[in-house]
């Protein structure tokens, strides 16, 4: 069958959901961190073919992605910051012995 | 079968294979691996769908950036070869039905639903019109976001040195630190 609009949504719900999956069931704040950039990933990958298959003649989709990416760059690099620090002051990255950030 | 459908259909097989493992493996760093597998996975889509700037952009900033960034933080944190806590079987259960029902109903919604797209080519994704576009000012122009953007990461900058500043106080009883001790 020829591939189109409907196989690519189909990739990236099921990246999504995979990417719920991990964020659900793993308790290790960089696997949590992994699981959004699944997430993340399926999301432009919707941009880029509703992009591609239904407004051929535009770009939005396309830039929405670009910025779409650089956001998730600027993300993962503080959630690596904040990740690493905690680690050093509580030599764990399990989110159950993070619970005292909130206090 | 011809060689852009088998390619397509290799191509989301790797992706999906790999988010699969990326999520579902106790080894943090393999995990890490399956994960890069994955993202290029996604590159590979968007050169199949030929918008080749984007996957560019995907292998530079994902593959190049974000994965090192969560290995070299993987080999900060981690003891090499330590497996991750199994997860308690009701609640993988209980994600897993979620996720499934989930899966289920958006894709019932999105086979339902008709798209209607424009058959225009006003603009091709090349790298020429993606510059053009992405500094004009006027009508239909990605100039404010893309400074925008620029203010964000130099926010980022920022932040993570301040994260990452350590007091002085904290350096001086840093050979106190007990793991420090127990050799």
């Amino acid at each position: 069958m020829e591939p189109g609009l409907y196989h690519i949504l189909f990739i990236s719900a099921a990246l999504f959901f995979i990417g719920v999956y991990g964020f659900l069931t793993r308790r290790n704040l960089i696997t949590m961190l992994m699981s959004i950039e699944l997430i993340l990933n399926s999301v432009n990958l919707n941009f880029i073919a509703f992009n591609k298959y239904l407004w051929p003649g535009k770009m939005d989709g396309l830039f929405f992605t670009l910025f779409i990416i650089a956001i998730a760059a600027a993300e993962a690099a503080v959630a690596i910051a904040i990740i690493i620090n905690l680690y050093r002051s509580h030599q764990s990255i399990d989110v159950e012995n993070a619970e005292d950030l909130k206090y | 079968m011809t060689g852009s459908i088998i390619i397509f259909y290799l191509l989301a097989a790797l992706t999906l294979g790999c988010g699969i493992l990326a999520v579902s493996t106790r080894q943090i760093f393999r995990a890490a691996i399956y994960l890069l597998f994955a993202l290029i996975g996604i590159a590979g889509l968007y050169f199949w769908l030929e918008y080749e700037f984007i996957a560019a952009v995907q292998i530079v900033v994902y593959v190049g950036g974000i994965v090192v960034l969560i290995i070299f933080s993987i080999f900060l944190t981690h003891q090499a070869g330590e497996k991750l806590p199994r997860q308690r079987l009701d609640r993988k259960i209980f994600a897993a039905l979620a996720v499934f029902c989930g899966f289920a109903l958006t894709m019932l919604q999105v086979y339902q639903h008709e798209f209607y797209g424009s058959e225009d080519t006003g603009e091709a994704p090349t790298v020429a019109n993606i510059g053009r576009r992405m500094l004009k000012v006027d009508d239909g122009g990605y100039a404010l976001p893309f400074e925008v953007i620029s203010i964000l990461l130099l926010a980022a900058l920022i932040g993570c040195i301040v994260i990452a500043l350590r007091e002085k106080k904290e350096i001086k009883e840093l050979p106190q630190r007990p793991e420090d001790k127990k050799p």
